[in-house]
């Protein structure tokens, strides 16, 4: 069953078509991945499912419910998580604390429960920071909670920055480039890791990814985009073996694939 | 698309929309109450007019230095209404030398020259040690921190003249070739007024074609659309920047005398409420552009002088003309509210994520 | 850090002839002349003279600090220059002044400030004499990394305690003179203005031997590690101490330092209501006064006889005002939040101007009393006692300040306060992270408004009456100043900030009319050098205190082999 649709969904800047007309379907529990050169809109798609952006035409829904133009506090309520291309901690508070605030959908504490620290608050308070104790050890941070996001090595930040995505306890989770910047080894462990999400948490990933390996080891399903349309739609073996994507990618030189860094949408 | 609408009204929009709708119904209403009691005369209104674009000129040479200013830094520079105290305090001691001389009234131009050159002058230098010493250094702190640094370097910079200059008024003497008025077309005009009319119009358009046409305009530009890329297209960043904010200092400078013209008295609180509607003008005519910035300032020129017996008179209001700050600083919250892009300026609204 | 030593002298210059101008703009602005009445030292220093010379002392100081790597001899020689140079502009000045007349400009260019300046003597000497003192001061600042650390340490805290003590000598004397037998021997060390020159010899060296006998002292590592629960019962004692010592600071004060007291802690109680706009959440109001306004005059309004025919008691109105303040905390709120930081600022002032221009109007005359303003406020009973006096009212404004204190502390260590924290961090994310950003800075907004309507009505019940002229900007600056000054985000930054910034133009009045030049100078000092306060936040300290967190770090990765080794 397909969890997130998108139809016909078209952003546009100025008279810049940063996406037309992309249609997509991400059955349950799938690792789906778009790939595409640079400013090929990805980064687009991503703020248009979670609300940043509101597509001029189109409609993206959720489970069967219609997301589009919902603001992006409601549609992480919803159930959907993103992490960014260029890390974006709150650096100055620490692991925990920023599992904490990804916590936020589910967490019923108020300004006078945080006032009078009632008996349901506290208990909700030390739940918390048990299950954040716990995410960060699932991410391979244990005992790093009490470290300011900023001062956690480059590695770390994007396993806490994934941490505190899933601390909203998503159904769908939007990984933007999350190998962006490591080496091959670690890498490697990142690939390990996404799997793990989706087999122990049954979690949907949508994956932005530049490098090839990573995406064709790892997804079920992948999207081309090129120019803000959807050029190519098929598993792995489909994609790498379809002359449009081949001409996208090595026509214009083959390196603008590989490792880039996408300047910020 | 309906149920996108419906979703996106939230309680903000129903709030803001009701007080906007509230204050509109008000102001019509009582513009037309005040008309149809007909208390005041076309001369009257035509008057008012001429004061308010008096005026209006007045905040389109400061606004110029705010949106310059926001153009290549895309910050406010708070300090603004000081660097706009500073020029036409000084200068006021420098005419009243020239009246002791016996200048003043024999060599009107040339004195008028050197009044307008220590003005200008003075407010430039405060303008480049200001981005000197409070701003440069913190150009890549947190958006909080040059803010306070500015509200910091205005208290410090009002209260430094203060000190220096005095805390009592200095009286800005007259000169005999803008006493009395002229009658153009039946309609009498204060030549201070029309001074002030004229000069802020001629100015203006000078400093206009220097940001336009010059080189150093070029650099100002291209500065302000990248700094990155225009420093590596060899432009010195720093002194762009520099040359920024002293041409904002020299046509503050500039404004502070045709602000004397038409209020004949210096202090070191002069600044305040002029920078805020300066500000509220370059708002309200875009930020960031120049073309506007004039536009906004002969707009809330208008309003100002106008709108009080305008819009409140026919309401009631005793002493309407005392709400005239009232009403330009409403003017600016709503603006920034409903159009926070001015009249002039592009939407960019979603340019963010 | 520059390697190359020649290369310095064109900086040591330009810092001396810098040091010289503040030296020249503080004695033309007239901070030297106005400060010269106080005795550091009676008939020894002033305080005039420490103003016009610790340019030269600081930025010898500084620059010295800054370039470490230098021989003896140059670090002397560089601090010579720099107070020569300094000294220079100074005598510059002077020469200027003492032949031209340049009060017309400057009205605080007068003989007297050229007295002052050349030490009442005549020309000549006096210039030479102020050359010479003020390269004293450039080598003094040297001498301080000439001479063992624990040493320039001792004598630095012995001057600072001399300056501190002789410009507070007036509370001193008040405090200390109900101490029975101690009132005596503290009263002798002082004159009239300041402190008497054996008084002040005997105070540094008594500070200054402390110091140095207390720093030579080893940390005996018995003392380190204490019993938890000995410490949990150090710190109830320390709190127990504190809460005792405020209750009975007025009458230990007596009327005149209690009404000091009184300002003091009104602007705490304002200043962690804006700690929590500003510090927690990041959002800049400038607009603060509104509130207190709002406040105020709602007391006002409805307990004074003069305008009402029922009036209501203080308890009766209380809950009004604060109602009235929330409530014009979410109207103002609800619009101005999705702005930006800078754009919010502006129009929180603007809208802070709007209520004080809407008090001050004609229109309104008939609720608000116009530009006379409301006479007649009620003040506070409890049982049969009317809390009318300046130390009765202290202690209203204790309860106040407690409470908020204690709901600013609990939010702050909530989900409320992480949330504001992650606005203020980053919106976007934060919105992402599924919080609606306009609710909770809503409440950031409401909730400081609420605090600042408090102090605004126990200001209206202390002085019976409210005024649209108290309301102006400068009291969102103060609470502005003094949060940024302890520390942004930090609830007992709020505390020392007050103390610093309020108490200080009350305690020295002569201080009072160069209060906003200093707290500008501050502001901008401060944001430059220590942008997280002179108290920050435990967070925020150790965000800048990198060693701690290194050792931190260290001790976690022990920690982990630790417990990896013992997993295998």
């Amino acid at each position: 069953m397909a969890i997130l649709v998108a139809k016909g969904v078209t952003k546009r800047f100025g008279g810049l078509n940063a996406l037309s007309k992309i249609d997509l379907e991400v059955n349950e529990k799938a690792i789906y991945s778009i790939i595409g050169p640079n400013g090929a809109g990805k980064t687009t798609f991503f703020n248009c499912v979670t609300g940043f952006y509101t597509p001029e035409e189109g409609v993206i829904s959720l489970e069967g419910q219609n997301i589009t133009g919902l603001s992006p506090d409601r549609v992480t309520h919803l159930g959907v998580s993103r992490t960014y291309q260029n890390i974006r901690l709150f650096k100055n508070m620490t692991a925990v604390e920023n599992i904490l605030v990804g916590m936020h959908p589910h967490l019923k504490a108020n300004l006078v429960g945080s006032i009078i620290r009632d008996r349901r608050t506290v208990q909700e308070e030390k739940e918390s920071v048990e299950e954040a104790k716990r995410l960060l050890q699932f991410v391979g941070l244990r005992g790093k909670g009490d470290l300011m996001a900023m001062n956690l090595p480059y590695g770390a930040q994007r396993r806490l920055e994934i941490a505190r995505a899933l601390a909203s306890r998503p159904k769908l989770l939007l990984l933007d480039e999350p190998t962006a910047g490591m080496n091959p080894s670690e890498t490697q462990e990142m690939v390990h890791f996404i799997r793990r999400l989706r087999d122990e948490l049954e979690i949907t990933i949508l994956l932005i990814e530049h490098q090839m390996r990573v995406v064709m080891s790892i997804s079920e399903k992948i999207t081309v985009l090129d120019f803000g349309e959807k050029i190519a739609e098929g598993t792995p073996v489909e994609i790498q073996n379809n002359p449009q994507v081949i001409e996208a990618y090595l026509g214009r030189g083959a390196a603008s694939g590989l490792g880039q860094v996408q300047p910020v949408a | 698309m309906l149920r996108t609408w419906r979703q996106r009204i939230t309680i903000t929009d129903i709030v803001v929309w009701t007080i906007g709708f509230a204050i509109a119904v008000m102001v019509v209403y009582g513009s037309a109450k005040t008309l149809a009691l007909g208390k005041y005369t076309t001369e009257t209104w035509i008057d008012l007019s001429i004061t308010g674009l008096a005026l209006g000129g007045v905040y389109a040479l400061i606004a110029l230095g705010y949106t310059l200013v926001y153009g290549i830094l895309r910050m406010i520079n708070f300090a603004h209404s000081e660097v706009f105290m500073s020029g036409p305090f000084t200068a006021a001691f420098a005419a009243e030398a020239l009246v002791k001389q016996g200048l003043w009234n024999t060599y009107p131009v040339l004195s008028l020259l050197i009044v307008l050159t220590v003005s200008a002058g003075v407010s430039a230098i405060i303008a480049i040690l200001v981005e000197r010493i409070a701003y440069r250094p913190l150009r890549h702190a947190p958006r909080l921190v040059p803010l306070i640094t500015a509200i910091g370097a205005s208290f410090f910079l009002q209260y430094t003249f203060r000190g220096l200059y005095g805390s009592g008024l200095k009286g800005y003497p007259e000169m005999e070739i803008f006493k009395g008025f002229w009658i153009i077309a039946g309609i009498r005009v204060f030549k201070t007024q029309a001074a002030a009319i004229i000069g802020a119009v001629v100015l203006m358009l000078i400093l206009y074609a220097i940001v336009q046409k010059t080189k150093m305009g070029k650099a100002m530009r291209s500065v302000s659309e990248d700094k990155e890329v225009a420093a590596l297209m060899g432009i010195d960043v720093d002194r762009t920047i520099a040359t920024t904010f002293a041409l904002g200092g020299v046509a503050a400078g500039l404004a502070g005398i045709l602000y004397l013209l038409l209020f004949p008295v210096a202090h070191f609180y002069m600044g305040f409420f002029p920078g805020l509607k300066a500000f509220t003008a370059a708002v309200l005519g875009g930020i960031g552009n120049v073309p506007g910035a004039f536009l906004g300032a002969m707009v809330l020129g208008l309003l100002e002088s106008v709108g009080p017996s305008l819009f409140l008179d026919g309401l009631g209001i005793p002493a309407a003309y005392q709400m005239k700050d009232a009403i330009a600083f409403t003017i600016l919250v709503f603006i920034l509210i409903f159009r926070p892009s001015g009249i002039l300026g592009e939407r960019l609204t979603q340019a963010k994520a | 850090m520059q390697s190359q030593n020649t290369s310095l002298w064109k900086p040591a210059i330009q810092s001396g002839l810098i040091a010289g101008g503040v030296a020249v703009l503080l004695s033309l602005v007239g901070m030297v002349a106005t400060f010269n009445q106080r005795f550091i030292i009676s008939g020894v220093f002033s305080m005039g003279q420490v103003i016009f010379l610790a340019p030269m002392l600081l930025m010898s100081y500084f620059f010295l600090r800054k370039t470490m790597a230098l021989s003896s001899q140059k670090i002397v020689l560089y601090g010579l220059l720099i107070g020569v140079m300094g000294g220079l502009v100074l005598v510059l000045l002077v020469l200027l002044g003492t032949n031209f007349n340049l009060q017309a400009m400057f009205i605080n260019s007068s003989s007297k400030l050229y007295d002052i300046l050349t030490f009442n003597q005549p020309l000549a000497p006096g210039l030479m004499i102020l050359l010479a003192l003020s390269a004293v001061m450039g080598v003094l600042a040297s001498g301080s990394f000439l001479i063992p650390p624990r040493i320039s340490a001792a004598v630095i805290q012995g001057i600072t305690w001399v300056l501190l003590v002789g410009l507070l000598r007036d509370l001193i004397i008040t405090v200390t003179s109900r101490w029975g037998p101690l009132a005596g021997p503290v009263k002798s060390l002082f004159a009239v203005s300041g402190l008497k020159p054996l008084g002040a010899i005997f105070l540094f060296a008594l500070i200054s031997g402390l110091y140095y006998w207390r720093n030579g002292k080893p940390v005996s590592p018995a003392q380190k590690p204490t019993q938890t629960k000995d410490r949990s019962l150090l710190f109830w004692a320390k709190w127990a101490g504190l809460i005792i010592l405020l209750l009975l600071l007025p009458p230990i004060l007596g009327i005149f330092f209690s009404d000091i007291l009184d300002t003091v802690f009104m602007y705490i109680l304002m200043g962690i209501g804006l700690n929590i706009v500003v510090g927690f959440a990041g959002l800049l109001d400038l607009g603060y006064v509104a509130f207190f306004a709002i406040g105020a005059y709602t007391m006002g309004v409805l307990t004074s006889p003069e305008l009402n025919a029922d009036p209501m008691t203080y308890w009766q109105a209380l809950p009004f005002a604060m109602i009235a303040c929330v409530v014009a905390g979410l109207i103002l709120g609800l619009p101005v939040l999705k702005m930006r930081g800078d754009y919010l600022a502006i129009v929180t002032l603007g809208f802070g101007e709007i209520v004080r221009l809407l008090a001050l109007s004609d229109w309104l005359r008939p609720w608000f009393g116009g530009s006379q303003g409301i006479q007649l406020i009620a003040q506070p009973v409890i049982g049969n006692m009317v809390l009318n006096t300046q130390q009765e009212l202290y202690y209203l404004f204790l309860l106040g300040v407690g409470i908020v204190a204690f709901i600013a502390w609990r939010l702050r260590d909530s989900r409320m306060g992480r949330t504001w924290m992650a606005i203020r961090e980053d919106e976007d994310v934060a919105i992402a992270m599924g919080i609606n950003h306009v609710a909770y800075k809503l409440m950031a907004f409401a909730t400081g408004a609420l605090f600042s309507g408090i102090a605004g009505t126990i200001f209206a019940a202390k002085l019976q009456s409210v005024y649209p002229h108290s309301m102006n900007f400068l009291v969102s600056i103060n609470v502005l100043c003094l949060i940024i000054i302890g520390g942004m985000g930090s609830i007992p930054g709020v505390f020392v900030g007050s103390l610093v910034l309020m108490g200080s133009p009350e305690l020295l009045r002569e201080f009072a009319e160069y209060r906003y030049l200093v707290y500008g100078a501050l502001l901008v000092v401060m944001m430059l050098t220590r942008p997280e306060g002179l108290w920050p936040d435990a967070r925020r300290k150790l965000e800048l205190h990198e060693e701690e967190l290194e050792a931190e770090a260290h001790v976690l990765a022990e920690a982990e082999t630790s417990a990896m080794k013992s997993a295998k």
